[in-house]
């Protein structure tokens, strides 16, 4: 559970979770083993459409959530149970003790819920004098130790089975073996009594068919069929968001839900439930059964235009499972009770701003949850917009704000970046790297090497690298460099226009263009990226060009994505902006896709050994895979496929700065597997990245060269 | 209904790759007689699958001592089918039961069922458990023995949903099985059998 007071205790317990072994060996296993078996187990299915399907779906219910709960209400109190509607977790959990003590019950055997997780229903009923055992493993582990889940799907899996072993020693008041599968034999027995005494059983839901007054629920171990079968009464508490018309919507998700979870086909149980059963120790050998729906901002949540999809989410854990973040500092660092992209989220509108605002600040925002996430959600989006709500509601800090004042204003910021090129003077060393960090940045910041700002910026060079005017170009292209380009790696822009020498490319480049302002999103500094972005589209409106070529690949997808997504309300800029949008391309598939580039276009001797870093806004991002490799081999280098190739490098820009431990991390694990490859040079399409990656390969001694792709086809080009 | 055979191929494909025990069978008394092996095969008292040698609280360990000699329970059986097993029972020395399963707690050996579908696409069997009585067999029998006509494999969930949906038109409790109980839950290690049965035989019945 993440409870931190304050920005710098939040990077403390970080920094500890950084420092725990098990962890981290854990998370890695973890993380790689997932990867593969979630592949497998969509295998034979288009993960894509049908996670597109489930989104509609599940929005479609959302928008009709109070019409659905009075349709579950209605149908299964025809066969008998009892339907509830709880405004918050308090609520809730009022509501369950009172059912406990109506019906008489004094011991409870629970199976998994999150939603009880939320409503903290365990401490509610124990103030009560009600004995809850919870009887899912992991959630038994944690009850035993008094913490809180680490993972939606696997709540123990922070844990070593040493520390297991000691927990059911205490447990069980008898010594007991670290072996996992005795230590599971010993769970089965110890809960199986638990189960016999047990007069109330409580348990989560998966699915809530209005049509007919059902509840699904998912299990692997069956303790929710005992907990829903031996006591006398049955509660089942259940988010309204549960809630969903026919059979089918339910079958559907259950197609993705234990996929995306776990990389199974599905799960050992699937438990349907309608009204109230044969049950032989209860009154008329009919169970009590009660549904207990809760709200607690959840109807709000549904009225809310860019927030209502928050409720798409079927609890599969995935986006947990796939963060880099997660995989470094595990699920007490990343959630307060619900973990990973979405416990960021859920959070801030579950248990408020006090511990959310910490958290919302801890995504690299590198998209891998967004690609996998069974809902459709936005995530990174949405934790962008909770960030820049918060700062908001409760000030922006004076560096965000000072950073969204000067990027406003272009000639501001430009100046500045000249200036810098003389404050760095003192401390540059002439190998194109800082001698020393500048204050602002030591000492966490000392895991990499930080580039210099270049004696002429791109802008400055244009009149002179600029192609010769085609008499009849076939392609016209503005260029948008970014400000890493333009200001750090002026070389990079000036290797792409030399990379498509007699293409019959038209260039040019507007000098109204500033920072795209994707720094500003990631501050949380939202009017005054919208600003930026407004700067931007008119920039490139007075030209004529088909494409906006950007070799960034983090400006590419923030231009092609969010900028629709900031303008698009507005009827002043929604045509224009989509208009600008959709000129937008990477450079390596304007190269490879557009322009046609071939084998024979390149010079014929052997070309370096190479590997690949994907960087995220270009592999997820902006969906481009193929491109940059197949260019790679076009231009007769031998290319080596890195391990986990498309794992974010830890830059994340602003990122970087707020979470120097993390992206570190990040990056000597990104410069393993590289080495690992044995190449000569790492290539990328983001010259974020290759900031990152060079300081990394600089400050661990690593002999190999880190280039934007750009570079090296133009030093292949015939 | 018919039998299609690329179902039942793909269906024994699935359950066998979640370590479930896929048979044929050509008659009932075929499927009793399996039953009847593998009760025999099984180890009895000691449970050593299920854990009872492991180092319990007093508490546990007293509900394991409720247990005594070989059970098997078949309470979906009607009484034809019940004394014809039954006698096989007898002969081996097992008990069957047939109700009051609530007074066997502690474990029952091997659960005998009837399923009601198969689906293919991830070998999953389909009971319809509205006697609670059929519920706790499936749930506290270390092994459950299902059998499957055939002719009741459909191709994916979606086949069965209008009979399930004709299910859930009264009160109603129907399960998915697919393979036996798992967890990973500590290291993310699999482990069988930490609710439910420690193994799962389903014996795919040729239709007539
Ligand atoms: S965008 Fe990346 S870092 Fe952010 S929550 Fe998603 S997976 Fe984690
Ligand atoms: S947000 Fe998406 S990936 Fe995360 S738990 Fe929910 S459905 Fe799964």
């Amino acid at each position: 559970m993440q409870d931190a007071k304050s920005f710098k205790e939040y990077k403390t317990q970080v920094r500890e979770a950084l420092g725990d072994d098990f962890l981290r060996t854990a998370m890695d296993n973890f993380a790689i083993a997932y990867r593969a078996s979630r592949a497998n187990a969509f295998k034979e299915i288009d993960d894509k459409a049908l996670i597109k399907d489930i989104a509609e779906a599940k929005a479609c219910s959302t928008a009709n959530m109070d019409e659905l709960y009075a349709q579950f209400k209605e149908e299964a109190e025809k066969n008998g149970a009892v339907v509830h509607l709880a405004a918050d977790a308090q609520e809730a959990n009022e509501i369950i003790a009172r059912i406990a003590k109506d019906e008489n019950c004094t011991k409870i055997v629970k199976s998994k819920s999150m939603t009880a997780e939320e409503t903290l229903l365990n401490h509610h009923l124990e103030a009560e004098n009600l004995e809850v055992v919870e009887t899912d493993l992991g959630e038994w582990i944690i009850q035993l130790r008094h913490e809180g889940p680490s993972h939606m799907v696997m709540p123990a899996i922070h844990l070593s089975r040493h520390q297991v072993s000691d927990t059911f020693t205490d447990a069980t008041g008898k010594k007991q073996d670290a072996d996992i599968q005795k230590l599971v034999k010993v769970a089965r027995r110890e809960l199986r009594q638990k189960f016999t005494e047990a007069d109330m059983g409580v348990s989560g839901c998966n699915f809530a068919i209005a049509e007919t007054g059902t509840i699904g629920i998912v299990t692997n171990e069956g303790n929710a069929r005992l907990v829903t079968t031996l006591p006398r009464v049955h509660v089942a508490l259940m988010g309204l968001d549960k809630l969903t018309p026919k059979l089918h919507d339910a079958l559907r998700v259950l197609r993705a839900l234990p996929r995306n979870a776990t990389g199974q086909a599905i799960t050992s149980y699937v438990t349907w439930i309608t009204g109230s059963n044969e049950c032989a120790v209860a009154e008329d050998d009919r169970k009590k059964v009660h549904f207990v729906f809760l709200d607690n901002g959840r109807r709000a949540l549904a009225k809310d235009p860019v927030f209502a999809q928050v409720l798409q989410c079927v609890r599969c854990g995935a986006c947990a499972n796939v963060c880099p973040v997660y995989r470094m500092v595990g699920g007490h660092k990343m959630g307060h009770i619900y973990i990973g992209a979405i416990g960021l989220i859920l959070t801030y509108f579950f248990h408020g701003t006090d511990k959310a605002k910490n958290l919302v600040q801890n995504c690299i925002n590198c998209g891998a949850c967004k690609e996998i996430c069974a809902g459709g959600i936005d995530l990174p989006g949405l934790i962008k917009e909770i960030h820049a709500r918060i700062q908001d509601e409760e000030g922006h800090p004076l560096s965000s704000a000072l950073l969204g004042k000067m990027m406003k204003n272009r000639k501001l910021f430009h100046k500045f970046l000249r200036i810098a090129k003389y404050a760095q003077k003192p401390v540059a060393g002439n190998d194109g790297f800082l001698r020393h960090l500048p204050m602002i940045f030591a000492p966490d910041h000392d895991f990499r090497s930080l580039p210099v700002v270049a004696e002429v910026p791109f802008r400055d060079m244009w009149a002179k690298v600029k192609p010769a005017k085609t008499a009849n170009p076939k392609y016209k292209v503005a260029i948008f460099s970014g400000c890493v380009q333009d200001f750090v790696y002026p070389e990079q822009s000036v290797a792409t226009v030399e990379s498509m020498r007699g293409k019959g490319v038209e260039l040019e480049y507007p000098m109204d263009q500033s920072c795209c302002g994707l720094p500003l999103q990631m501050m949380g500094e939202k009017v005054a990226g919208r600003d930026v972005a407004i700067q931007n589209m008119e920039a490139f409106e007075n030209s004529d060009c088909e494409y906006i070529l950007t070799m960034c690949a983090s400006c590419a997808s923030h231009l092609k994505h969010n900028y629709p997504k900031m303008l698009g309300h507005d009827p002043k800029y929604a045509i224009r902006v989509q208009e600008f949008a959709d000129k937008v391309i990477d450079y390596s598939s304007f190269m490879n896709d557009v322009v046609g580039i071939y084998e024979a276009d390149f010079r014929q001797t052997k070309g370096d050994k190479v590997t690949y870093h994907a960087p995220c806004h270009l592999c997820r991002g902006l969906d481009v895979k193929a491109a940059p490799r197949e260019l790679m081999v076009k231009a007769g280098l031998e290319y080596i496929e890195c391990a986990e190739e498309e794992v974010c490098c830890g830059f994340g820009g602003t990122y970087s700065v707020k979470f120097p431990k993390i992206s570190e991390q990040l990056l000597s694990k990104k410069m393993h597997n590289v080495e690992e490859t044995r190449a000569e040079v790492l290539l990328t399409d983001c010259p974020g990245c290759v900031m990152q990656l060079r300081g990394g390969a600089n400050k661990n001694g690593l002999d190999i060269e880190v280039k934007h792709v750009a570079e090296l086809i133009a030093e292949r080009r015939k | 209904m018919t039998v299609k055979s690329e179902n039942v191929k793909l269906f024994t494909e699935k359950a066998e790759l979640v370590s479930a025990v896929v048979s044929e069978v050509s008659s009932l008394a075929e499927a009793y007689q399996y039953t009847i092996d593998l009760c025999g095969k099984k180890e009895a008292c000691k449970l050593l699958v299920s854990g009872c040698e492991e180092a319990l609280s007093d508490k546990a360990d007293a509900l394991c001592e409720t247990k005594f000699g070989k059970t098997i329970a078949a309470p979906a059986l009607n009484k034809k089918q019940f004394s014809a097993l039954e006698k096989q029972c007898v002969e081996n020395g097992f008990q069957l039961l047939k109700d009051g399963l609530r007074k066997h707690l502690g474990g029952i050996d091997i659960g005998f069922t009837f399923a009601d579908h198969g689906i293919a696409e991830t070998g999953t069997i389909v009971l319809n458990s509205r006697s609670e009585e059929l519920r706790i067999a499936t749930m506290i029998s270390e092994v459950h023995v299902a059998v499957l006509p055939k002719s009741k494999i459909v191709a994916d969930s979606y086949a069965l949903e209008s009979y399930m949906e004709e299910c859930m038109r009264s009160c109603d409790y129907t399960a998915f099985i697919t393979g036996p109980s798992r967890t990973a839950d500590i290291e993310r290690v699999l482990a069988i059998g930490v609710h439910g049965p420690l193994e799962l035989h389903i014996l795919l019945l040729e239709d007539k």
